[in-house]
């Protein structure tokens, strides 16, 4: 089959006819005109494109895009996606979530989604906060907390998103944040690129139950002595001037330093494409929160076969060796006797 | 003394056989092997597995006692049998937990060797049956089948543990002999199953061929007995259980349909089979994934579904719990779906091997909001396979999620079956739609996802990859006709009754019920699921009494067929044998007014024939002695 060229397309041709409902000046604004953006640098046609979808304020993205999409229940996305990527790889899968959709009622089909390496693009708005039932704490919720259902500050310890993807075998982690369209832009479009799961933890800001919760990492002002800047095969420092920089010691364990102390050539190298996932784990557990140097890039991007090319292949293997399915041929396949 | 040459040969018209031993003991690989051959024979059969939960239950208890019933017959029949005509017992325990159904004057082979003070005590015994006289009422066969088994087997280099372990092939060749049937083709199984350990092979085949011998020449058997072939009408058979039949039929469901299949499903006693089966058949096109979870097998089959694939899940009671949220949501998006309940006892874990039918309550409601599905039950074991089809026939055509109930008696049990010619099996396939189905204001054409077909009330089935028809759908109330999210007051009146309006409308499209013999008006007896042969066996005794009944057994249970009130107002009287506490009977009741006599039964076991024929003759001599009542008045 030959196939025609994609059509050009605009930013306004994957904007769908209705109209957005998240509150004024929530993050997802900013999350949906990056994708919105993205799309016509894809490559990819809108009706091969999906959006899936669980229950929250972020669930709410796949009626803006002029795609296919389904907004399914809480915590399911992972799972709805799954089924729908395995049964047509022909398909863009992407599955939008939240911190309490993919960590806390969909955890389960969120990491057997990632161990599988199911071809999709799941973006997680990370937000601390439920922000759809007003303002309870969540997975990813800082200890002591103080919300509406933990009036004494919450005693859970909190998910770091990058550390579970990655002990999940995910292929591909990577994280960014919703003040910076050029860097989502770019994570956006490795996480679609990369064949397998791709799990994107978004720092987004909910400006009314948990308003400036990244702030530290995302702010012009305190930005360049807290966002990280991962970039592969190049030394990690940050700073205004680059002045500061992680550093591995003997033990593999990972510490802030001036580079002017150590010199640049002490100064780990960021390597996404290594097999063993250890080098990205101890970047992910750099902060304990965004309220400290953060690591934020692609952590790690590694090749292995997709879930369903694998199932796939195993039906074309299956009909090379027994021919295409003769149903007559099935029920005749135990013992059968005939009478006549 | 008999001749041991040339011993008679009895013929019957039936029998019922039960192999019982501890759960390690083989006894369903016996009982089916048994079953296989009879089968192969030409006999009509019908089987009865009956194992426990745990996989190896301790050794010699009551506990971990696994039976095999099979019913062979000359004859049409439709029960695995009342009671058991002959029990083998493989130790104490078996004999113990089974006794009990053995009417008297029944006969007992028994391994003799397991009858020692160990094993006698675990099994609760204080004195040896074998010689305290409490089996006097039977003919016992004291048969030393550990013994003879190890000796059989003792030049083959087999280590004795594992020399034991063939007591099974012993066993099935002394009823082999008994029952004449021929050998060739269980040898022939013995050889092919164990070809990768030659050494058990030997041992199997070695031990086999000793029952069968022992069975000959020991002065020990006055005769053999023959039960001769069934009059089947011509066609090509096979011997197939429920969940096989089921996973057949879902298979020709989806070529019917002409789409690919895809299944998510997580391991659950007893549905497993129907994942195992149709694992195997890739070459089909047939998808499956076992899920991390009920809820995500089931989400992955909607995922598929909206992909354009018939979206299986199999599951049993408590997965139909834990998949209650995405069936609504199958409920909302108006997409086709299977979802299959192989019923077992409940609640909670209850009894995972055991057969009930106490989810039809749960089919019907067990979902938050007004979400109706469609909801068939297959009867017997090869019905699965119809069932199946309908299933999907009915799913596609309306785009909604069907509900198939089964149950472990079916799934497990067996019968001959005579294979359908694909050629007449039904065309069930539905386009997807292709072009747009409205007019905006500006004169473009754009897709509506939910503007309905006006027979059927189904919206389009539109799936990703067809330019032009991109659209979105959700668990949200959504507008009537565009689909878009809404939450007025009259739409969702309108989209709740409209979903009510298009599942009711089924009813039109499904056959009327059946009753298989309308001439009498006392007694219906009306059924569904897994008791349409209890029910049969019943009335054709009640039939051979001279007195008169009806059955009536459904399999839509949701629309029920439109004719089911008048058919069941005809009657007298109206009888529902269920096992569960009377979930038809109250759903009958409540929608037909009709005084509907409930016979309920949760014993993990299948009603027995006689059980119903009881109540139905209570019913009758009621209905007589009021009858008789209103003469005189």
């Amino acid at each position: 089959m030959t196939d025609v060229a994609v059509p050009l397309t605009s930013r306004k041709d994957w904007m769908s006819d209705q109209e957005v409902r998240w509150c004024p000046g929530c993050g997802d604004y900013s999350i949906l005109a990056a994708v919105q953006l993205l799309m016509p640098d894809l490559g990819v046609r809108r009706e091969n494109t999906v959006f899936v979808s669980g229950i929250g304020c972020a669930a709410r993205f796949p009626y803006y895009m002029n795609t296919y999409g389904l907004h399914s229940i809480h915590g399911r996305a992972a799972a709805v996606a799954t089924g729908l990527a395995a049964a047509r790889p022909d398909l863009d899968v992407w599955v939008i979530s939240g911190d309490g959709d993919s960590l806390s009622i969909g955890g389960n089909h969120l990491i057997h989604a990632l161990r599988r390496n199911v071809n999709l693009t799941i973006l997680m708005f990370n937000n601390q906060i439920y922000g759809l039932t007003k303002g309870q704490y969540s997975p990813t919720s800082e200890v002591g907390k103080v919300t509406k259902s933990t009036p004494f500050g919450s005693v859970d310890q909190p998910f770091n998103p990058v550390s579970l993807a990655l002990g999940a075998e995910a292929t591909f982690v990577a994280r960014t944040h919703d003040m910076d369209r050029k860097h989502m832009l770019e994570v956006f479009k490795r996480a679609h690129d990369h064949k397998g799961a791709a799990f994107v933890e978004v720092y987004q800001n909910c400006n009314v139950f948990n308003d400036g919760a990244f702030d530290t990492v995302t702010s012009k002002e305190t930005r360049p002595d807290n966002l990280i800047p991962l970039q592969h095969g190049r030394p990690i420092r940050f700073g205004a001037d680059g002045e500061k920089g992680v550093v591995a010691d003997s033990q593999g364990r990972l510490r802030l330093v001036a580079v002017a102390d150590t010199g640049e050539d002490a100064l780990l190298v960021h390597d996404e494409a290594r097999d063993d996932p250890g080098l990205a784990f101890a970047l992910s557990r750099l902060a304990a929160g965004p309220h400290e140097p953060t690591p934020v890039g692609v952590f790690r991007a590694v090749p292995r076969a997709d879930y369903g090319s694998l199932v796939a292949d195993q039906l074309v293997a299956a009909q090379a060796a027994r021919g295409p399915g003769d149903l007559a041929a099935l029920l005749r396949s135990g013992a059968s006797w005939t009478v006549t | 003394m008999t001749d041991t040459a040339s011993k008679d040969v009895t013929e019957l018209d039936h029998v019922v056989i039960r192999f019982a031993g501890d759960s390690g003991d083989g006894m369903q690989l016996t009982g089916d092997r048994f079953t296989s051959a009879s089968a192969l024979f030409g006999n009509d059969l019908s089987t009865l597995p009956d194992f426990p939960a745990e996989i190896r239950a301790p050794a010699g208890t009551l506990a971990g006692v696994s039976a095999f019933q099979v019913n062979i017959s000359d004859h049409d029949i439709l029960t695995p049998g009342d009671h058991p005509s002959v029990l083998v017992a493989m130790n104490p325990a078996a004999l113990r937990a089974n006794l009990g159904d053995v009417p008297r004057g029944g006969t007992l082979i028994v391994n003799s060797d397991t009858f020692e003070d160990r094993n006698l005590a675990k099994a609760g015994y204080s004195s040896n049956p074998l010689t305290d006289g409490s089996l006097d009422a039977f003919t016992v066969y004291e048969v030393p089948m550990t013994s003879l088994t190890v000796e059989a087997t003792k030049d083959l280099g087999v280590k004795p543990r594992d020399a034991e372990r063939s007591k099974n092939c012993f066993a099935l060749g002394v009823i082999s002999w008994m029952y004449t049937r021929p050998v060739e083709g269980t040898i022939e199984w013995i050889q092919e199953r164990f070809a990768a350990k030659p050494k058990v092979m030997q041992s199997n085949l070695a031990a086999f061929r000793a029952g069968y011998n022992f069975g000959e020449t020991a002065e020990l058997f006055v005769s053999s007995y023959e039960v001769k072939p069934t009059t089947f009408s011509p066609g090509d058979y096979v011997n197939v259980s429920g969940n096989t039949a089921l996973a057949w039929g879902l298979i020709a469901a989806a070529q019917l349909a002409r789409i690919p299949m895809f299944l998510g499903s997580y391991p659950i006693t007893p549905a497993s089979d129907i994942l195992h089966e149709l694992s195997k058949h890739k070459n089909f096109g047939v998808r499956t994934l076992q899920a991390e979870d009920e809820i995500a097998g089931i989400s992955a089959a909607i995922g598929a579904a909206f992909g354009g694939h018939l979206g299986v899940t199999t599951t049993s009671g408590p997965g139909v719990d834990l998949k209650a949220e995405a069936m609504g949501l199958a409920v909302s998006l108006e997409l086709p779906l299977l979802v299959i309940d192989i019923q077992r006892g409940g609640p909670s874990t209850g009894l995972p091997t055991k057969t009930e039918q106490s989810d039809l309550m749960l089919a019907m409601y067990g979902r938050h909001g007004e979400a109706p599905m469609p909801i068939v039950a297959a009867k017997t074991p090869s019905d699965c396979f119809a069932v199946a089809i309908e299933a999907a026939r009915i799913a596609l055509k309306y785009r909604t999620p069907v509900l198939l109930l089964s149950d472990g008696y079916l799934a497990n049990g067996s019968e001959p079956w005579r294979l359908p010619d694909v050629a007449d099996l039904p065309d069930i396939s539905v386009p997807f739609a292709t072009e747009t189905n409205h007019v905006d204001d500006d004169g473009n054409g754009e897709f509506w996802p939910y503007l309905r077909n006006p027979d059927t009330l189904a919206r389009p089935w539109a799936v990703p990859g067809t330019p032009g028809l991109e659209h979105r759908i959700g668990g949200l109330e959504k507008q009537d006709g565009t689909g878009n999210v809404n939450y007025e007051a009259m739409n969702h009146e309108r989209m709740t009754r409209l979903r009510a309006a298009k599942i009711a409308g089924i009813a039109a499209d499904i056959p009327g019920v059946e009753v298989d013999d309308d001439s009498g008006r006392e007694l219906v007896v009306l059924g569904w699921g897994s008791t349409y042969g209890a029910i049969g066996a019943a009335i054709r005794r009640i039939r051979a009494r001279g007195l008169r009944a009806s059955q009536a057994h459904l399999t839509h249970l949701f629309p029920f067929p439109a004719d089911l009130g008048e058919v069941l107002r005809r009657y007298s009287r109206v009888l529902v044998p269920e096992m569960n506490l009377g979930q038809l009977s109250r759903l009958v009741r409540a929608e037909y007014l009709v005084d509907a006599q409930s016979l309920t039964k949760v014993q993990g076991a299948p009603f027995k024939a006689s059980e119903i024929e009881s109540a139905m003759l209570a019913l009758l001599d009621n209905a007589t002695a009021r009858v008789g009542t209103e003469n005189v008045t």
